[in-house]
């Protein structure tokens, strides 16, 4: 299963812990991760679900195109990192 | 007396000791910028609205006078299925009010150019659709922001008239508490836009509404073009020439006398710093018919400071005006603005002041 991993920023604000959840594409694995941590999902996608200006996804190093509707495809064991972008500093 | 402090490093609470002396009692949300403050007067529940860089904003509110917070959801706009690109979502929380005499009504204007509501302390929000679908919205913009944002609502204790300032969307009246609206800026007038748009109601900028407690007719109005008085209500607007200028954001009305009113001149929209570099506080006594640079113990030169709109309040009793600046400063004057106290000079740029009220 595809591994979930937030920026430790995070656990400023709320609780928060890397995860192993289901999912084909970035939108499921999240999807599933909110399922859990329902307060996490305003943290990361704004009011239309689109990723946050300032807040990146990478899927095994590579930065997820699609900031919209998260469909950037996971595969099995993929290590999803949702990391602070540094021009939101 | 206790005042509050939302900054772009965090929540800051100090008491007064004496005059001058005013004492840190509480901080919160360190590193955080708190966008905006409400000390609820009616159950005296502390709200406060942050804009996280990252993480978007939030709101939080206390119930034991701001030693401890817990998370409330934003107001948020309902998810669009259709060009979701271009769907809204809330880039700041930019004033919140009490909606009226009921503990946890609540009115929150926002970037962009939403005003929401909520009655049950700000646990769910719901759009205000009257506004949001006024057809002039098409015509709104950002000014100073890339989305067009609400930062007045100023509400009748019964909670039915609302007045709202939207930056740039012009002037808005509720008599229904917030069923229906109407757009009233006639006096007003734009610079910044075309010859044939410079009285277009839904492209006026007012910076910031102010209306005084004691006769809700007499509003003041610091608008991007001149500062705007209202005897009315709010119906229509006479332009007044406040020296050194009449450019600016803040504006505070007296709680109890509606010839008494405060600004905080800058030189002009293209050149945001004090005339001089002087800074000074321009306050009428007669309506706005003359103005006086007042401000005995301010910065006579060598000012880069600006108030922003919701960084000057006034006392609801006791003549006392904090005034708390973009380059740190907080300023307290206790005769109604002639002479100002400097409590520190080491704040982060200071977004709102405002008075615990109850």
């Amino acid at each position: 299963m595809p591994s979930v991993h937030f920026t430790p920023n995070l656990r400023r604000h709320l609780r928060v812990e890397s995860t192993e959840v289901e999912g084909h594409t970035v939108s499921d694995a999240l999807s599933r991760v909110f399922r859990d941590n329902p307060g996490l999902r305003s943290y990361v996608l704004d009011d239309q679900g689109r990723l946050r200006t300032h807040v990146v996804i990478y899927v095994d190093g590579r930065a997820v195109r699609d900031r919209t509707a998260l469909g950037d495809a996971v595969g099995e064991g993929a290590e999803i990192h949702v990391m602070q972008a540094l021009s939101g500093g | 007396m206790l005042l509050h402090l939302g900054t772009r490093k965090g929540y800051l609470a100090l008491r007064r000791r004496g005059r001058g002396d005013w004492r840190c009692e509480r901080t919160a949300f360190i590193g955080d910028p708190v966008s905006q403050l409400l000390p609820d007067p009616r159950d005296g529940r502390l709200y406060a609205a942050l804009n996280l860089g990252h993480f978007g904003v939030k709101l939080r509110v206390s119930e034991d006078g701001g030693a401890s917070f817990t998370e409330l959801p934003a107001p948020a706009y309902a998810k669009r299925e259709a060009s979701v690109e271009e769907a809204p979502s809330v880039d700041l929380l930019w004033c919140l009010e009490p909606a009226g005499p009921d503990p946890g009504s609540l009115w929150c204007g926002t970037i962009p150019g939403g005003l929401f509501r909520s009655d049950d302390g700000g646990r769910s929000w719901a759009l205000n659709d009257a506004l949001w679908n006024q057809p002039s919205r098409e015509r709104w913009f950002g000014g100073g922001y890339p989305h067009p944002g609400i930062h007045s609502v100023l509400v009748a204790p019964d909670g039915n008239r609302v007045v709202a300032g939207i930056s740039c969307g012009g002037v808005w009246i509720s008599e229904d508490a917030g069923e229906s609206w109407r757009v009233r800026t006639e006096g007003m007038f734009a610079e910044y836009m075309p010859p044939e748009m410079r009285e277009d109601p839904a492209i006026q900028d007012p910076h910031r509404l102010a209306w005084c407690e004691g006769d809700r007719r007499r509003i003041w109005c610091q608008h991007h073009n001149g500062f705007f008085r209202s005897d009315d209500g709010g119906e229509t607007w006479t332009s007044l020439d406040v020296p050194p200028s009449s450019f600016g954001f803040a504006v505070a009305a007296h709680p109890g006398d509606p010839q008494v009113a405060w600004s905080v001149p800058l030189v002009k929209d293209e050149c945001r710093v004090p005339v001089d570099r002087r800074m000074v506080v321009a306050r009428t006594r007669d309506g706005g018919a003359s103005w006086e640079p007042v401000g005995r113990g301010l910065p006579e030169g060598d000012s880069f400071a600006v108030v922003y709109r919701h960084g000057l309040d006034v006392h609801p009793g006791e003549s006392v005006l904090a005034m708390a600046t973009t380059t740190g400063a907080l300023w307290i004057s206790e005769d109604l603005g002639d002479s100002w106290d400097l409590v520190t000079a080491e704040l982060a740029p200071v977004y709102c002041a405002r008075f615990d009220r109850s």
